[in-house]
């Protein structure tokens, strides 16, 4: 099928794409390396010395890092159990038989589509304020004192708001899958006696796992960024509370300036994403049948 | 118009040498059948004719021009796919036109010729449907229409039959003989199908891992088959082969008796044998038999013939239609 | 399971799926009413739910104060933008990919993949500077280029695999019928190929629209997309919860209704054939 001319007009097209990403993944990436081994802040004036892995120490070594790494981790963390248990448990609800099973859909669906910074604000705003949120008028209807969520359990209260968002995509993509299971399959197992439980853990929830493994991979390379919810709630407070490793190179580099400390901040979190994405390139190459 | 010569052609895929030097010659107005086994490499050279694939070396020459080089479009001539290939968003009428808008005639000649067309495949009341709204022998003649406005000097088919349930495709075979018949267009037409090959056939190319194994007409290679990979794939069922002793006192490494040569009689015979499966068609009878030392053979009888399993049976074959094949599997005459 | 139950059993499914249903869409829902009261009535305790003076202020005052449209106009320019600018990219680079495949295009592609794994926070401070020191920042043109950017591996992606299921032996026969390559692209691939193309702009235009990290920090006043400007009412002066809801609803209304419809290319864009 492919002749000699259609190489080279191949190759022609495919240029402009290879070139623009390629410029885009170099020419930054090597600027913030080259960066992260100078002192460089916006704020002070003068040469920028080379002061080698000092960026990278006193990053590194940094209380903010270790309190943002941990908060990284449980951010991810969190956010995979609800949204993978919840997705899987979901999945099944609806691919069951009902009535209206397309309207349920876009409900469910729904909260993926909305803008990160909406979504964080009303939250903050109308559910979680203590004064004015509607969890505060349920507790006060139930007699309780209201509960200041983001003052008080910041982190799980971002960790919520970011599974709301998020739970939709694992439930769509996990129903994808659950919808691909081979009928037969489930009768066989009927003929063969195995109730509801039995079928779900030897044969749904295995045919799942590859499904489950690239949720879990996707889903961690994006939930690494985690950036807009932090921003217009908490502002990465009280304290680091809900600092992630993103809002904390974002601090370092827009808010105090510092490029030096910035880069050196932003390749460790480049380095942490590689890690996770080495494994979604492999599954995904696996997949990939060229 | 409509002779094709292939000259010492090779194909190459990677490091695999799928097609070893071959030697062709088809005739102005034959219907010459491509015939083997999966994997034998009959569409590839197909597609080597059309132009859709590169040889790797050798010469391809359409009415003493050599072709080798030229783009699959200017070699003048027309493919039909195994999945038709039809253009799912234009109409029948499109469908068919396309070729002629490609050659820039103007639109009345067009529109001429694509009538003249679906009359003859019967496709008039179909002109303004897509692709999607057809049957799949509506869907064949479409493809088959959009080949024949080229005027071509041959057609080139590729496994029209295999995606048509089994009784369109008997109808099918019996509308591209006529075709054939009334055009008298050279066509090359690739089958795994060897019922097909027999019964459309003027010339048959047998093919088995990229190797000419035989060339000759249908019942050429029914009585005369080369070697044993043509004497056991042409005909159905297959022939009988034995070796050993009974082979060695014909004089030979393996003989081949075909089961519709072989007598059988519950009395009295050559071979004395069991029936381990008989196969009653009606209008004839497939007996499998279990032999005491020559193996399982089969034998064909005409009409029914009482016997089930666990009978005992004598086969006798026709000597006078017995093959004879020498230790590297050519046959001896 | 005997079938004779299935009614009684659709039904309970029924009841819980959507009480389940209602409940994660309950936020949106709740900001939707929201936008149609008072500001008293927002904060009122008891909350009402639709027994409450229905009202359109808070529209009329959102678009007429703060510049709404401008804003509205700006995330369109920009997701329409990038994307149209990552189709005419990716088109080409998609069909080389597809229909002459070579033994490096699996890499290629994984690679371009790889790209989109790259953390932001990676790049902000290069991009932020070279923005500053060429006058992009707070652009729209920088915006949409950055978008672009990020984007383009999954409007590659998507538009390879809606190619490749066009099936090979189309195109071979419109190369025997006599079309060039360019009658082959513009007769035969492009039509077959709409459907895809229109699910690639769709998904990628959402994509773009939500977007929360550079179009929150590479603008300012002038290119600021819809974000943004929600994002500026995180730090309010006063009661503006019907007005944030006005303003919410209207910012995520579009994409929304677009997004029901893009439900399958999500799944075919965003788990990079992964999952069937």
């Amino acid at each position: 099928m492919a002749t000699t001319h259609s190489r080279a007009a191949a190759r022609l097209m495919l240029s402009p794409a290879v070139l623009l990403l390629l410029g885009w993944m170099i020419i930054p990436l090597s600027m913030t390396i080259y960066f992260s081994f100078l002192h460089y802040n916006l704020l002070i004036p003068g040469a920028h010395d080379f002061i080698g892995l000092a960026n990278y120490s006193y990053f590194l070594t940094d209380p903010a890092f270790f309190a943002a790494l941990t908060n990284t981790l449980l951010l991810v963390v969190g956010v995979l159990v609800i949204t993978i248990g919840g997705g899987v448990l979901l999945a099944i609800l609806l691919d069951q038989p009902m009535w209206g099973q397309g309207i349920v859909r876009i409900l469910v669906i729904a909260p993926f589509f909305v803008m990160p910074t909406v979504g964080a604000l009303v939250w903050k705003n109308m559910f979680m304020n203590p004064v004015n949120g509607l969890f505060a008028h349920m507790a006060k209807a139930m007699g309780m004192q209201p509960f200041d969520f983001l003052a008080q359990a910041p982190l799980a209260s971002i960790i919520g708001m970011v599974a709301w968002q998020w739970l939709p995509f694992s439930t769509l993509i996990l129903l994808t899958a659950l919808q691909s299971l081979d009928r037969d399959q489930l009768e066989a197992a009927e003929m063969d006696g195995a109730g509801p439980f039995s079928t779900f853990f030897y044969i749904t929830l295995p045919h799942l796992s590859r499904a489950i493994t690239v949720v879990v991979l996707i889903q961690t390379i994006f939930l690494l960024s985690v950036f807009a919810e932090i921003l217009v709630t908490t502002n990465g407070g009280p304290g680091y509370a809900t600092t992630n490793i993103t809002y904390l190179v974002y601090a370092q580099s827009l808010l105090q300036f510092d490029v030096g400390g910035g880069s050196a901040g932003g390749i460790v979190a480049v380095i942490l994403a590689n890690v996770v994405a080495i494994f979604l390139m492999r599954m995904i190459g696996k997949n990939l049948d060229i | 118009m409509g002779e094709i010569v292939l000259d010492q052609i090779t194909k190459t895929f990677g490091h695999v040498q799928v097609i070893p030097p071959l030697d062709l010659q088809i005739d102005d107005g034959e219907f010459v059948v491509f015939v083997g086994p999966s994997g034998c490499g009959k569409s590839t050279l197909l597609r080597l004719i059309a132009g859709l694939e590169d040889v790797t070396s050798g010469e391809i020459r359409i009415d003493g021009e050599p072709a080798t080089s030229t783009p699959p479009a200017k070699r003048g001539l027309a493919m039909v796919f195994q999945s038709y290939a039809l253009y799912p968003h234009m109409s029948v009428k499109k469908n068919i036109a396309f070729p002629l808008k490609m050659a820039g005639l103007p639109q009345s000649a067009i529109d001429e010729k694509v009538e003249n067309a679906a009359r003859v495949l019967n496709l008039t009341d179909y002109l303004d449907r897509r692709p999607g709204q057809l049957s799949g022998g509506q869907r064949q003649r479409v493809a088959i229409g959009r080949a024949i406005v080229r005027e071509p000097s041959a057609f080139l088919f590729d496994e029209p039959l295999s995606n048509l349930d089994a009784a369109l495709r008997v109808n099918m075979r019996l509308e591209i003989s006529e075709l054939h018949n009334s055009l008298k267009t050279t066509m090359i037409y690739v089958t795994h199908d060897q019922v097909e090959a027999m019964t459309m056939a003027d010339k048959i190319v047998v093919l088995n891992a990229g190797r000419v194994e035989q060339v000759g007409s249908p019942l050429d290679l029914y009585n005369a088959p080369r070697n044993l990979f043509v004497a056991g794939f042409i005909g159905s069922p297959k022939m009988n082969f034995i070796e050993g002793d009974m082979a060695e006192t014909h004089r030979a490494t393996t003989i081949g008796i075909r089961p519709e040569h072989i007598t059988v009689s519950t009395d009295t015979g050559a071979w004395a044998g069991v029936v381990s499966v008989a196969e009653h068609l009606g209008s004839d009878t497939l007996l499998h038999v279990q032999t005491e030392n020559l193996g399982t053979l089969t034998a064909r009888v005409d009409g029914e013939f009482s016997v089930r399993h666990g009978s005992r049976v004598f086969l006798t074959p026709q000597d006078d239609k017995m093959h004879r094949f020498d230790a590297r599997g050519l046959a001896i005459r | 399971m005997a079938r004779a139950s299935s009614n009684r059993r659709k039904t309970v499914v029924t009841v819980l799926a959507w009480a389940i249903g209602l409940a994660i869409f309950f936020p949106i829902l709740w900001t939707v009413l929201t936008s149609f009261k008072t500001e008293a009535e927002a904060v009122a305790s008891p909350p009402s739910f639709v027994n409450f003076h229905w009202t359109l202020e808070n529209y009329a005052e959102v678009q007429s104060r703060s510049d709404y449209f401008r804003h509205f106009l700006n995330s369109v320019i920009i997701s329409l933008g990038s994307t149209v600018l990552g189709l005419l990219i990716a088109i080409p680079a998609a069909w080389s990919m597809a229909f002459v495949p070579a033994k490096r295009t699996k890499d290629v592609l994984m690679w371009m993949l790889s790209t989109k794994m790259l953390p932001p926070v990676g790049v902000l401070i290069p991009i932020y500077l070279i923005f500053r020191d060429i006058g992009l920042l707070d652009s729209l043109i920088g915006l949409i280029i950055v978008l672009m950017l990020i984007n383009l591996p999954i409007i590659i992606w998507m538009l390879f695999t809606y190619f490749r299921e066009i099936p090979g032996e189309i195109l071979e026969a419109a190369r025997m019928d006599g079309a060039g390559l360019k009658a082959e692209i513009l007769y035969v691939l492009t039509p077959m190929a709409v459907p895809g193309i229109a699910s690639t702009l769709l998904l990628n235009v959402i994509l773009a629209w939500n977007e929360a990290f550079w179009t929150l920090n590479l603008t300012a006043a002038k290119a600021a997309p819809l974000t943004a400007f929600i994002a500026s009412y995180s730090s309010p002066e006063g009661l503006f919860y019907a007005k944030l809801s006005a303003a919410s609803t209207m910012a995520i209304a579009p994409i929304l209704i677009l997004g029901w419809f893009s439900q399958k290319q999500l799944v075919r864009g965003l788990t990079f054939g992964a999952v069937k």
